[in-house]
């Protein structure tokens, strides 16, 4: 348990180890730290942010959602309103197209009544006049008698 | 362990075991190592602890050689285990110059670092166990070897003086040469007039002179006094084991005669293995396991043997908290000297 120049050694020996620490250990890993600190607290801002965003996109989704649901069921409605529509359309159609097809078949029955009944009495007036003529023996003119004829025509 | 040699007695063993390996120059003028410690004594101031000198060097550039691996990849990516211990280190000891240090200072943290890691590794030699090395180094012809740098008071006393060095080089930096010199003789007595001044600054100084010089003192020697006192306690553990030893032998004596069978020790060792390899395979609970070795060690040590190693067991356990403490004493001492040298009283 000398004391002697190894206190010396010692001392050279330390500085020359600090430096290196200083120089080279140092500095890098204290970078290395201080870097990985920063990218921490980034992404746990990051993450902060990203929860923050997902709150606002959730409300916004149920929103959008309960939107989409209204515009659904006006959908809906609007769908059952347009098919009552349709139907009471067609309803109306069907009956206005019995009524006018009843109409028409009316109308044809009316014209061809009146058709035969024309045809009928014209029949009936030359079936007269041929009926006069045989009994007057004698040919009827019937230009001459047309008054008379037009008014038995129509009497019959 | 101890035991090897018939002729050593206690008292030598462990005075080899206290002893330096020093190279110097003889009085009779020839340079070389001194065999014994009255050569080395001889030798005076400019002699060198070769063992202490290679010891811390080796220590030095371990620690370098870690950091630097680190370093050289440190990343701000995801650290590997390695990294990661590493940095824990180096954040820990960030932290306590920040909380110490008052100041910045691109030089004090790695100083701790260095101070902290080194130390922390030479103090580590301790639990190495006390025969091993200077075995080995008597196997290669070297007579004396002391691993433990921190046990030499020069290696300690030499990184105190170092860091006395420092401080007095902040002190002057910081406050200038009259500002440290008020310092030194402006109290702890205060006055206001010159001549108040003048009446207190001799017992200022004498104060104050005690106070600095007190610094590096107690920070070498605290370490080496530590050290030294775990070191001196190893080295009468492994007495104790060799006296265990001795009666162990003694009692393997009295059942073979004076030739122990081979096949005795062959035993025990498989019988150790075989109870070992059983609880690593899963075949053999922890506690029975250790019942079984506690249960092969007594039978095949016999007492004194199991003393031993548990004494040294627990002094090694106690020590491991002794020597991680010690270099964060060193540190700290030198984190605040050097910050109480940087501040304006």
């Amino acid at each position: 348990m000398n004391i002697n120049a190894t206190l010396i050694y010692q001392s050279i020996a330390m500085l020359i180890f600090v430096w290196f620490c200083m120089k080279f250990l140092w500095p890098p890993l204290i970078k290395a730290l201080d870097e990985r600190r920063e990218r921490i607290a980034e992404g746990l801002a990051a993450s902060d942010k990203a929860e923050k965003e997902l709150e606002a996109a959730k409300v916004t989704v149920d929103q959008q959602i309960n939107e989409a649901r209204e515009k659904a069921g006006e959908i809906v409605d609007k769908a059952h309103e347009r098919h009552s529509q349709i139907v009471d359309q067609a309803k109306d159609d069907a009956v206005a197209e019995r009524q006018r097809q009843v109409a028409a078949a009316e109308a044809d029955i009316v014209q061809s009544a009146n058709q035969a009944r024309e045809e009928l009495r014209s029949d009936v007036a030359s079936l007269a006049v041929l009926g006069a003529a045989k009994i007057l023996e004698k040919e009827v003119d019937s230009q001459t008698h047309r008054e008379l004829l037009d008014k038995l025509i129509a009497e019959i | 362990m101890a035991g090897s040699s018939e002729n050593v007695t206690t008292s030598e063993y462990i005075s080899h075991h206290l002893q330096n390996l020093t190279f110097g120059q003889h009085p009779d003028g020839s340079w070389g190592l001194a065999h014994g410690a009255q050569e080395a004594a001889a030798m005076g101031f400019w002699a060198i602890h070769v063992d202490t000198v290679f010891w811390s060097l080796v220590l030095g550039a371990i620690f370098y050689g870690l950091f630097r691996a680190v370093a050289k990849k440190a990343n701000s990516g995801v650290p590997s285990r390695f990294q990661a211990a590493i940095e824990a280190i180096v954040e820990f000891v960030d932290t306590s110059v920040r909380e110490a240090f008052h100041g910045t200072s691109k030089f004090i943290a790695p100083l701790a670092l260095t101070l902290f890691v080194w130390i922390f590794l030479m103090n580590f030699m301790d639990l190495i166990p006390v025969d091993w090395l200077p075995w080995v180094a008597a196997q290669a012809g070297v007579e004396y070897q002391k691993v433990v740098p921190t046990t030499d008071v020069n290696a300690t006393m030499g990184m105190a003086l170092t860091v006395f060095l420092m401080i007095i080089y902040f002190s002057i930096k910081i406050k200038g040469v009259g500002g440290f010199i008020a310092e030194l003789t402006g109290q702890p007595f205060a006055a206001k007039g010159p001549v108040g001044r003048a009446v207190f600054f001799l017992p200022n100084l004498l104060l104050e002179l005690v106070a600095l010089l007190a610094k590096p003192v107690s920070l070498g020697l605290r370490l080496f006094g530590n050290l030294y006192a775990g070191e001196l306690i190893f080295i009468l553990i492994a007495v104790v084991f060799t006296a265990g030893a001795g009666l162990v032998a003694s009692g393997l004596a009295s059942m073979f005669g004076n030739h122990v069978p081979a096949w005795f020790f062959i035993v025990a060792v498989v019988a150790v293995c075989l109870t070992l390899w059983l609880n690593l395979t899963d075949k053999l609970d922890t506690k029975k396991t250790l019942y079984f070795l506690a249960a092969e060690m007594l039978l095949f040590g016999g007492l004194a043997f199991l003393g031993g190693q548990l004494m040294h067991f627990g002094w090694a356990v106690f020590h491991l908290l002794v020597i991680t403490l010690q270099a964060f004493i060193f540190m700290m001492l030198t984190i605040v000297y050097l910050s109480q040298a940087h501040e304006h009283h």
